[in-house]
């Protein structure tokens, strides 16, 4: 059973990138306008404006 | 819209500045503009590309889940250039007050939500797969191994992910009330605390999982929850923003300022353009023009009004400009009297109960209850106070609202969801439940069951409407605009009319092939005064010619009546407008109920005396004078083409303007009603199944967790089915 003692610190460290992961997306806005990101990928440009930031 | 802002910047300096780039605007502005119509990737592309090729802007961008554009920009731009751009390009724009608005907070609380839910599901799914090693058998050092590393994880997860409950049960305790969060709470807390207990003691079972599971399940719900109330009141708080939050002021030097409405003062003069709406209570110093007033009082024919004459916030300038004098403003103009009845009215609603909320009230003292005489006849009758509690435990854990904190968000989502694509925005989760129990249909008629604007009846002999619409072809009066549109219906070519000039309370003049024509009123025209709507037409010395109107009654509304009937509905159709109007739309709809010439108190007066005799209306309208029994009403809906002030106090906004939208809200709202009280049967079937279990005894956190899980499925893939 000396084997849990990697498999538990394993299993919750890829557990823990997918919550980074989630926070990550959280913080970079990803959950403030799903519908208008679902549309924009259908653009061909970058929207104007936004030029600095790409 | 025609902008006219002499306090804008010189275009050149502008374009300097924007392509100057960021340095240029030091401290950009963030302004906000609702954008109700926009749905798609080439509206987010035109909307962008219109705002950003505005001089003095250094970056838009459009947030289509919640329809609005935030713009960065310099200091000097003005909102109102901006919506012009957009209206340029095709999209209806609104100012957003910036005092008004509070997405933030909303966005905010979605987000800690989120937060919450993602540790929540993160802890849950470790701890779960560290449950089934103990389940599937593991003994001694390893069972406790396993539950020492899920305390380690569940303990903080809970005591963060947790936290919305807890400040809600602790906020209800202090107000002595006994909610759903209180239970939850309790057993929450209680399996946490048991579970380490157990584990300290090398006990066979913990409730980790449990605790987690309950955790992640129940603010999935809140979520649910949180973002159907924030669509809503985003929805709600840019029809407030619609109330035109600007007006000409014209200064000591006679220059017109486009000022807030909030900063005139009575005495200020104001200049109204033809298509504005009054900003405050006036009287007329310059100018004459016609006045619609159909949106304050419900009449439908326009009022021809000239200096001295009194004008009301809220009355829309058709034909000539005019200039008032403000004798009321804010708080005092009949637009505000007007919201103080609607206010009035919501008050006098009441608290409506949810179904949720009412089935949580019965519940959680009845689990407190179960839970307790678990633990005293337990300890009692073994003596093991241990074993007690953690029957205690099991019990709470498994009566703890899980499937039922979903039951009704999930399926309020769903509905709300379905109704949003068909057309109908619903403002508040408790909306669907309150349509679901509507038994009368009271209608508006101005605006709502017919379109508001006239149509031509007389069948006039062609050369004569010709004529006609060759002298309306300029105006913006409606019955000039029935008349151009009769022609192109007809496929006449208007004739071509020279000198047109448009004499505001009186109608129109002009030249046709040499000889001098007027077409406007009976005694402009010379024409002998009569009853109904009707203008004339005189050319030279010939007879005039008389022109019918009627109020088109909407395509859509003899279906939707005769729906509402299919569905045990009875309609009632109450209007400001005159007698004889009022009848012939009622005759035509096949409504046997009508009354005519109300005020806006009126019509309040009758919806209550309906709800004292116990009945449940449905209210729809439009206008201003509708906006009080909107709120008064157990349920209201407004088509989008209404007014503002009705928008706001309506509970569902039909959103293509359409009538046939409500048919399928009320036929959804009533499946959604089902499907919920469906998934309280649902919920209420595990519990019996799973309660005598845990009662005596023989409930494993194996057996917790599998029910808790199944019941929250199987509830959410019922809403799911809402058809």
């Amino acid at each position: 059973m000396e084997i849990l003692l990697i498999l538990i610190p394993a299993s919750l460290a890829l557990g823990g990138i997918g919550l980074a992961a989630f926070l990550w997306a959280l913080r970079s806005g990803q959950f403030s306008d799903p519908d208008g990101d679902a549309a924009r990928i259908l653009l061909d440009q970058p929207p104007p404006g936004e030029d600095a930031k790409s | 819209m025609t902008a006219i802002c002499p306090a804008c910047g010189p275009a050149d300096a502008s374009a300097f500045a924007r392509r100057g780039g960021a340095e240029a605007a030091p401290a950009p502005a963030v302004i906000r503009l609702a954008l109700p119509d926009i749905h798609c990737a080439a509206c987010i592309a035109s909307a962008e590309a219109a705002l950003a090729a505005e001089p003095g802007v250094a970056a838009a961008r459009v947030n289509l889940s919640r329809k609005l554009a935030e713009v960065k920009a310099a200091e000097w731009v003005e909102p109102d250039r901006l919506i012009a751009a957009l209206k340029k390009a095709g999209h209806a724009a609104l100012e957003l007050d910036e005092a008004a608005l509070g997405p933030e907070r909303d966005a905010a609380e979605t987000r800690e939500l989120l937060l919450s839910l993602g540790v929540a599901g993160f802890a849950m799914m470790n701890v779960m797969l560290l449950s089934v090693a103990v389940w599937s058998g593991a003994e001694a050092a390893t069972r406790e191994l396993l539950h020492w590393v899920s305390a380690l994880i569940a303990l903080p997860a809970v005591a963060f992910a947790a936290r919305p409950f807890f400040r809600s049960a602790w906020a209800g305790l202090r107000a002595g009330r006994l909610g759903m969060d209180m239970p939850i709470s309790v057993a929450i807390l209680l399996s946490s605390g048991v579970s380490l207990y157990e584990v300290a003691e090398g006990g066979r079972h913990a409730w980790f999982d449990a605790a987690l599971a309950l955790t992640f399940f129940l603010l999935l719900g809140r979520l649910l929850e949180a973002r159907a109330r924030a669509a809503a009141r985003s929805a709600a708080r840019s029809l407030a923003a619609l109330e035109s939050p600007r007006a000409l002021r014209i200064g000591a030097d006679g220059a017109a300022e486009s000022v807030r409405v909030a900063e005139l003062r009575v005495g200020d003069l104001v200049r109204i353009p033809p298509g504005m709406r009054a900003p405050v209570d006036g009287v007329v110093e310059t100018g004459a023009t016609d006045l619609d007033r159909s949106a304050l009082t419900g009449e439908t024919v326009p009022v021809p009004v000239g200096p001295g004459a009194e004008v009301a916030a809220g009355e829309t300038n058709l034909t000539g400009p005019i200039t008032l004098r403000a004798v009321a403003v804010g708080e005092d103009t009949t637009l505000r009297r007007m919201a103080e009845l609607v206010s009035a009215a919501e008050q006098g609603r009441g608290a409506f109960r949810s179904l949720a909320d009412r089935a949580g009230r019965a519940y959680a003292p009845l689990v407190h209850l179960l839970a307790l005489g678990a633990f005293a006849v337990w300890a009692h009758v073994s003596g093991d106070w241990r074993f007690a509690l953690n029957v205690a435990t099991a019990t709470l854990i498994i009566t703890c609202p899980c499937a039922l904190g979903l039951a009704a968000p999930a399926v309020a989502t769903a509905a709300a969801g379905k109704l949003f694509r068909r057309g109908a925005l619903l403002k508040g989760g408790d909306a669907l439940e309150r349509l679901a129990e509507a038994d009368v249909a009271v209608f508006d008629k101005t605006g709502t069951l017919t379109t508001g604007r006239p149509r031509l009846l007389s069948e006039p002999a062609p050369e004569a409407l010709a004529m006609a619409a060759g002298l309306a072809a300029g105006s913006a009066h409606p019955y000039a605009r029935a008349l151009v549109e009769a022609a192109a219906a007809r496929g006449i070519a208007p004739a071509s009319a020279t000198g047109v000039a448009e004499r505001p309370g009186a109608g129109i003049e002009g030249a046709l092939g040499g000889a001098a024509a007027r077409l406007g009123s009976p005694a402009w025209t010379g024409a002998p005064e009569g009853p109904g709507a009707a203008i004339w037409l005189r050319v030279g010395d010939e007879a005039p010619v008389r022109f019918d109107f009627a109020d088109e009654i909407r395509p859509e509304a003899a279906a939707l009546v005769a729906a509402l009937k299919a569905e045990g509905l009875r309609p009632i159709l109450l209007s400001g407008d005159a007698p004889e109007a009022v009848a012939a739309v009622a005759g035509a709809l096949g409504i046997e109920e009508f009354a005519a010439r109300l005020s806006p108190a009126d019509k309040l007066a009758r919806v209550a005396a309906l709800k004292a005799a116990g009945r449940k209306p449905l209210m729809v309208g439009d206008g201003l004078n509708d906006a009080a029994a909107l709120a008064g009403a157990h349920v209201s809906a407004a088509p989008a083409t209404g007014l503002d002030a009705a928008r706001t106090a309506a509970d569902i906004v039909l959103l293509r303007g359409d009538l046939s939208a409500l048919g399928d809200a009320l036929r959804t709202a009533r499946s959604a009603r089902r499907r919920i009280l469906q998934n309280f049967a649902i919920a209420g079937a595990y519990n019996l199944v799973a309660v005598p279990v845990a009662l005596v005894g023989l409930a494993t956190p194996f057996l917790a967790a599998l029910a808790m899980s199944s019941s929250s499925i199987t509830v959410s893939l019922n809403a799911l089915r809402l058809r």
